[in-house]
């Protein structure tokens, strides 16, 4: 049975799953069901935040990985979808670069740290390395996807109002044509990239991450889940904005 | 050969998928006079689209020529400026759903070396033209089908083309919007005076509008079995003599 729910009473029913959530936590550790040196309680996790953001550190955490996860959003996004769309209109390439796709593919962000440190040291440009490795192929994918599902109708209407030069074709019909997987693979994105922030950061370039490990080598619990929901929070955050420029860009879709 | 009243023409063009071994028409010759309202009828799957795409010069011909404005063989770009020598109206109209119905109209405009205000002056007039001037910032989705067919003939003669190029244009709609916009679709011809090149397998159809009907049939490879041009008596379906020109029209498909 498929019931369509007002957008008020889900935002509420949300909310209360939550509130369930986070209030049956709180009690299974008050009650002594979870070790409360393993777990940290909810109502704990305020102090704890308190503390961070008293010592700075919080601000400092989130102000250095927003810095890898935006350059490395930008860079990896970029790349990907500018490769996937050429890729995608280009037999040619596409058969060249088949061989290193398959290749490349299956090796995780986290596999590229050692390089990362290699090449660029405990800095920035190492963090955001890994981040725009891991955001690439989602990009790479969704552009590809998208372009070589383009109605090759569109193509013969280009030609026949002038506009079958390559150029042309990428600008009036590829490009808008794909926008909806482009944009899909940009959003699959943005929560990646959240996920490799802490892969790129593991190894010690401060940010979020950084101060994560440190904590847990601490066994600082309450300050590891301070930082796994400002991370969520984040993610919220760019997700939402990200659907404002969707809106706008998709305007022209039911 | 330059003639200034021909528009376009194939001299002993073919055109094969696979390099000749199979032709899907062979031997088509034909002159476009400028003005002429031009059918060409045949029994679905025969070539017709494929004839129109070469006249349009999406597809290049296996064999002979095509001549462009003046027909001189092989000259078939003469671009004046704001203009294209030919355009092309698509049996499903062929909208950018990404594009209000006034950018859609101007897709051919671009790359012209036009101005935005004028592109849209261009544009609105052309909509006008197939009496849409209200639905300029709609999106396609939002037309029938009737009205998407509109703008897609309006875009091609907003960049006032010396051929329009019809593919079935009126193929997939329903009797009541088809009739309709055949009446409108003559009208608009007889406003403007283009050269107009009607591919359809509705013999009706084909005599109510054109003044010229070339039948192509035959198959593998298809040819043009016979030219007719209507009388006036001839396109009125009210009459004896549009029934019998329609029995003549049938046996040559048949043939």
């Amino acid at each position: 049975m498929k019931e369509r729910l007002s957008s008020r009473l889900r935002l509420g029913l949300g909310i209360f799953g939550l509130a369930v959530f986070f209030g049956s936590w709180q009690a299974a550790v008050r009650l002594g069901w979870l070790p409360g040196n393993m777990v940290p309680a909810p109502l704990d996790l305020g102090p704890a935040w308190l503390a961070e953001v008293r010592g700075g550190f919080w601000q400092q955490a989130i102000q250095d990985s927003l810095g890898h996860y935006c350059l490395g959003l930008l860079i990896g996004s970029t790349l990907g979808t500018g490769v996937g769309l050429l890729c995608g209109m280009n037999r040619i390439l596409d058969s060249l670069l088949e061989g290193v796709v398959r290749l490349l593919r299956p090796v995780p962000g986290l596999a590229w740290v050692p390089f990362a440190i290699l090449w660029f040291g405990l800095s920035t440009a190492g963090a955001t390395f890994v981040i725009a490795i891991s955001v690439f192929w989602i990009n790479f994918y969704a552009a590809y996807g998208a372009v070589r599902g383009v109605d090759p109708e569109f193509f013969e209407l280009a030609a026949a109002f002038g506009h079958g030069g390559f150029m042309a074709r990428l600008l009036k019909v590829v490009l808008p044509a794909s926008m909806p997987g482009i944009l899909a693979g940009l959003r699959t994105g943005l929560g990646q990239g959240w996920m490799s922030v802490v892969a790129a950061e593991l190894f010690g370039v401060p940010g979020i991450g950084a101060r994560m490990m440190q904590a847990s080598s601490l066994l600082a619990t309450d300050v590891v889940v301070v930082y796994m929901l400002t991370m969520a929070l984040l993610y919220a955050i760019t997700d939402f904005l990200f659907g404002f420029v969707r809106g706008y860009l998709l305007k022209w879709q039911p | 050969m330059t003639d200034a009243t021909c528009v376009a023409s194939l001299e002993q063009a073919g055109f094969s998928h696979d390099g000749g071994a199979h032709f899907v028409f062979r031997h088509v010759s034909l002159t476009l006079t400028r003005g002429e309202f031009v059918a060409v009828l045949g029994p679905s799957g025969v070539g017709k689209s494929t004839l129109l795409r070469v006249l349009m010069g999406l597809v290049q011909p296996t064999e002979g020529q095509v001549g462009g404005v003046a027909c001189a063989a092989g000259a078939v770009a003469s671009q004046a400026p704001g203009r294209r020598s030919r355009a092309m109206v698509f049996q499903d109209a062929r909208l950018l759903p990404w594009r209000s119905v006034l950018r859609n109209v101007e897709f051919g405009l671009e790359g012209l070396g036009l101005n935005r205000a004028e592109r849209d002056r261009r544009a609105r007039e052309a909509l006008r033209l197939v009496g849409l001037e209200q639905e300029g910032g709609r999106w396609p989705r939002r037309l029938s089908g009737g009205q998407r067919q509109r703008v897609g003939v309006a875009r091609a003669l907003t960049v006032d083309p010396d051929l329009l190029l019809m593919d079935e244009p009126f193929g997939a709609l329903d009797a009541i919007t088809r009739t309709g916009l055949q009446d409108e679709l003559r009208r608009i011809w007889q406003q403007t005076g283009k050269t107009v090149l009607f591919v359809t397998h509705d013999i009706e159809e084909a005599l109510r509008l054109a003044t010229r009907i070339i039948v192509l049939a035959g198959g593998s490879p298809a040819h043009i079995v016979g030219e007719i041009e209507p009388t006036e008596a001839q396109r009125n379906p009210e009459t004896q003599d549009f029934a019998q020109c329609a029995a003549q029209l049938r046996a040559l498909i048949a043939h």
